[in-house]
């Protein structure tokens, strides 16, 4: 795209921590390609900005007319129009947590297996395995819980947790064991975000250097003592940042949840008990809402949790941030 | 049945004329199959809503499209987006499995006839692999299970429904639709109709706060639960019931009779209310626990909307067209597809009705 002669273009290098590079061309060609990638990367958080001002508007009557209470009511009654999305929120919030839970000692323990131990042949299969887990579409997940998974969960896995186990005693693991729930949601969330923690851990794993584990060898560590003060340590912030990616998957998940997780608007400490999350809420009542003020409630709900997942995720960058190792490293 | 329209008194009719590209010679009906394709490459009519009479809807459009080459566009995006996008004039005409509400009808950008189409039932299913034959529930019964009150199979109630019949002491689950449906809404109708409580607590419409039970997501979800889960209870539509044979309770209906889901039993039912329609009605109405001694008590139309007064002269003729082929032709198919058709007496009113549309702007 150059002109016809070439003229002399300026490399700046700013001296500062990061290496910017500045191109100072005079080019026809260099001052448009500079326009055009100045206005792709103004085009997401653009976009960002107006989808969030779209439904923050569409939600507004709700808002004003229920104001606080929208966030802390369980009442949610489309046919007398009255709306809390407390167990929504709850629900969002649980269901992702228990994935996490589950999925990242899973996903650490692929992860550190495929670059530490496994054999050369082995890596390429298990790892394309384990990311075909992230291209398999969520409804097929949700039929093969409902096939598969809620029958294991209604007997065994649910008395066993209850009775054999005696987590009965615990407020989170009484009542009947039908099979949806906050449970059933959480485990099939977990298996969907696996393989997303996974993929990126591998990736960070097998960027740390060699020196790192030979020096723990040489000093006399453990394969496991290597791995566990030496490997993962310097590629903590990577994980988590895997571990980021999944929760903002397992937040916004829909189809498998609402197939799973018994669609129910309450709050109950119980994981055995059915609730509902935000996004399922959304997807199951829109596409029917008719009423103007059921339609701004769905809204409001979609704002809640847009800004909900703004919240998680600052918090999570955060966290990457600190365990970086503070102002020293800069976040992923 | 009162007819009570509040209708705008404003009736603009000036609906947005949508000019889909169709072929501006006004095709009319010419028994030519094999010239089919004369009518240009557009479509002659759009429409968009119900779900759940697409089957049939696909079919008629797909039958009619062969006869007469008038080529009919539907979206099955819901009720409620088929009664929007006509309230913004988007589409020739909107479907629903509920009737338009008055508020709705205000909105509308001028009168809106509803065509009843064709009959959904709802059939009550349940889980109890000790019992042989169907189970008998009466109206307050299912009423009571669905409001928690009644909780165990073995309920005094229940057995004296069923007289000889050992019940089991399961703890009764219920199961409901999650996702906003016309299913929903028939079987809250017909529980609005028999229990007064059920009226004031839930009340009706396509989604509701439930009193008990879990949620699952369509008829495939609804069923599939019910079938996994001794004890368990559920509502399904009609059709779905049948092809996968799933197990239907005997409904007591308003006669006193216990009647089993079917085709003949919801046209009953239509049959029942029909008699006895005003000559003005707008046939927004219900046909829930329906009189007579075969009615079956949970059934309810499925509607086309029409606004009376089209712009498009065009389109007008073809829509009539098509409204008096689906009163005649379309009728006999609909059994085929698991849909119950409407009765005779009420196909002669409607005939007349469709030729109530008026066509050219009224100001």
């Amino acid at each position: 795209m150059s002109g016809t002669s070439l003229s002399p273009s300026v490399l700046v290098a700013d001296d500062g921590p990061g290496t910017v590079v500045r191109i100072h061309g005079r080019h026809i060609g260099d001052r448009i390609y500079h326009g055009a990638i100045t206005f792709f990367a103004l085009c997401v958080p653009i976009l960002v900005a107006l989808i969030a001002w779209e439904i923050a508007v569409a939600g507004w009557p709700t808002f004003r007319h229920f104001g606080l209470s929208f966030l802390t009511s369980s009442d949610w009654d489309p046919v007398k129009e009255k709306f809390g999305a407390a167990p929504a929120i709850y629900g969002t919030l649980v269901s992702s947590a228990i994935a996490l839970v589950i999925a990242t000692p899973l996903a650490v323990g692929v992860s550190v297996f495929l670059s530490e131990f496994a054999p050369r042949w082995m890596r390429q299969p298990v790892a394309f395995l384990v990311d075909l887990l992230a291209a398999i579409p969520s409804v097929v997940y949700g039929l093969w819980g409902i096939f598969v998974l809620l029958p294991l969960m209604r007997d065994p896995v649910m008395p066993f947790l209850r009775d054999t186990l005696h987590l009965g005693t615990t407020p989170f693991f009484t009542g009947p064991a039908y099979g949806p729930s906050m449970l059933a949601a959480g485990l099939i969330l977990a298996i969907m975000v696996l393989p997303y923690i996974a993929s990126v851990s591998r990736e960070v794993l097998l960027a740390v250097p060699r020196a790192q584990r030979e020096a723990a060898l040489a000093l006399g560590a453990t394969r496991w003592e290597a791995i566990w003060r030496a490997v993962l340590p310097y590629a903590k912030s990577g994980i988590v940042g895997g571990v980021i990616l999944g929760l903002g998957r397992a937040l916004g998940e829909t189809m498998a949840v609402t197939m799973l997780i018994g669609n129910r608007q309450q709050i109950s400490a119980s994981l055995f008990a059915p609730g509902y999350t935000m996004a399922s809420l959304i997807a199951n009542e829109f596409t029917e809402a008719t009423s103007d003020a059921h339609l701004s409630a769905l809204m409001a709900v979609g704002f809640t949790l847009l800004v909900i997942t703004i919240i998680v995720n600052a918090i999570a960058r955060w966290l990457v941030w600190r365990v970086g190792g503070g102002a020293a490293s800069r976040p992923l | 049945m009162t007819l009570r329209r509040t209708m705008p008194i404003a009736l603009l009719a000036a609906a947005a004329a949508v000019a889909c590209g169709g072929g501006s010679s006004g095709h009319t009906v010419s028994g030519d199959k094999a010239n089919a394709p004369a009518a240009s490459g557009g479509v002659d009519l759009t429409g968009a809503g119900a779900t759940f009479p697409y089957p049939i809807y696909s079919k008629w459009f797909a039958d009619y499209a062969q006869e007469t080459s008038v080529r009919i566009n539907y979206q099955s995006i819901g009720s409620g987006g088929g009664i929007r996008q006509l309230s913004e004039g988007t589409v020739d005409f909107g479907a629903s499995d509920a009737p338009m509400s008055d508020d709705e009808l205000a909105k509308a950008k001028g009168p809106v006839l509803h065509f009843p189409t064709v009959i959904g039932a709802v059939a009550v299913t349940y889980n109890l692999p000790s019992l042989s034959t169907p189970i008998r529930l009466t109206s307050d019964v299912i009423a009571d299970i669905f409001l928690g009150h009644i909780t165990k199979w073995n309920d005094s109630r229940i057995r004296a429904a069923n007289p000889g019949i050992a019940l089991p002491a399961t703890d009764v689950l219920v199961v409901h639709r999650a996702d906003a449906s016309g299913t929903t809404y028939i079987f809250s109708d017909y529980l609005s109709a028999v229990s007064a409580d059920w009226a004031k607590a839930p009340g009706k419409g396509k989604e509701l706060s439930w009193p008990v039970g879990i949620g699952a997501k369509g008829n495939e979800g609804v069923a599939g639960q019910v079938k996994q889960t001794p004890g368990a209870i559920g509502y399904v539509e009609l059709a779905y019931a049948k092809q996968n044979n799933l197990p239907t309770a005997l409904l007591k209906n308003a006669s006193g009779a216990f009647v089993a889901p079917s085709i003949e039993s919801a046209t009953a039912a239509a049959a029942g209310i029909a008699d006895k329609l005003p000559n003005n009605t707008d046939y927004r109405i219900s046909i829930v626990n329906a009189p007579g001694a075969d009615a079956y008590p949970i059934a309810s139309f499925t509607w086309l909307l029409v606004y009376r007064n089209q712009t498009d002269a065009t389109k007008a003729k073809k829509l009539k067209d098509f409204l008096h082929w689906y009163l005649h032709s379309g009728e006999s198919t609909a059994a085929s597809l698991e849909y119950a058709p409407l009765p005779e007496v009420m196909k002669t009113r409607l005939d007349a009705r469709v030729d109530s549309l008026i066509t050219g702007s009224t100001t």
